[in-house]
């Protein structure tokens, strides 16, 4: 299983706007919180990231060199 | 369908109207909903209705001849669009697409000239609104025409990546932008012209260099 979109709980204010523009439904709100359901599907497309309007979500990149 | 009145008020638009004004200028708000992927605006044709949008996200976004997408803004509840297109007179200069379920308020072009007619402290409040705009797209043109950020990025993988030893906090599209000084739009875009040229590979996270030469060509370093 991938990893999953990293949540910042104190950040988030519950407004779904990450929810709603999940196309793989890996993102629900649970108390007003969000939260990551792990899903094949994800595939870090980082719409919730770039439409959260409290920076709550983040979907870091690994930067490496290609061993040859 | 009831127009929330509350919620007109937190639009900037119609900022520092009175309740009977707000109750005069709902009556002419319409409620349009939206599913995911749903394009709202075409580029290139003439709107008709001012968006306001109430629930969910909206992206408004041109593109090239070449089929790639760049993303200009992120409209999120309280925020409008079509605003240029309806006051201008002329064809949309930009698309506008749902990225989910959307709740929208609407106002027709006429019925905005008449509302702007009688309360003139909502044509203050446009004049306010576009402003804001012109400054974030002069900003945004700034990116496009005087800066290589295609460049800058790949100067940024090659520093970040070093000589590949040892193991380095990730990072996100927002911290590479800050990184750089130019906006979060622009990196992703600069990220696949990387990968086209094929100095970097995207996996589903991580940015994997592949030609540190070629990287180094468009970063101009020699």
């Amino acid at each position: 299983m991938g990893e999953m979109p990293i949540i910042d709980k104190a950040k988030c204010d519950g407004c779904g706007l990450c929810v709603s523009v999940c196309a793989c439904g890996a993102l629900k709100l649970v108390e007003k919180t969000v939260q990551a359901i792990e899903v094949d599907e994800c595939r870090w497309c980082t719409l919730c990231e770039l439409v959260c309007p409290n920076e709550a979500i983040s979907c870091p990149f690994e930067i490496i060199i290609e061993n040859d | 369908m009831a127009i929330k009145t509350d919620f007109l008020r937190s639009i900037p638009y119609f900022s520092g109207l009175s309740d009977s004004e707000i109750d005069t200028v709902g009556k002419y708000i319409f409620e349009k909903k939206a599913d995911r992927g749903e394009i709202l605006s075409f580029e290139s044709e003439p709107a008709d209705v001012l968006f306001f949008v109430t629930a969910g996200v909206v992206k408004i976004f041109k593109t090239s001849a070449d089929g790639k997408e760049q993303i200009f803004r992120i409209i999120r509840p309280g925020e409008s669009f079509n605003d240029v297109s309806i006051l201008s007179g002329m064809p949309n200069l930009i698309s506008a697409e749902a990225m989910g379920a959307v709740v929208l308020y609407a106002i027709k072009k006429k019925d905005l000239e008449v509302v702007l007619r009688e309360h003139p402290q909502i044509a203050m409040n446009i004049i306010q609104v576009l402003s804001r705009r012109v400054q974030e797209l002069v900003s945004l043109v700034e990116d496009f025409s005087f800066r290589h950020v295609t460049g800058r990025v790949a100067k940024m993988l090659l520093e970040y990546a070093g000589d590949g030893v040892g193991e380095k906090p990730r990072l996100t599209q927002q911290e590479m932008a800050s990184m750089i000084g130019t906006a979060r739009e622009m990196v992703g875009r600069s990220l696949k012209n990387l990968e086209a040229v094929g100095a970097i590979r995207l996996e589903r996270n991580r940015v994997v260099i592949t030609d540190q030469e070629v990287l180094r060509e468009t970063a101009g370093i020699t």
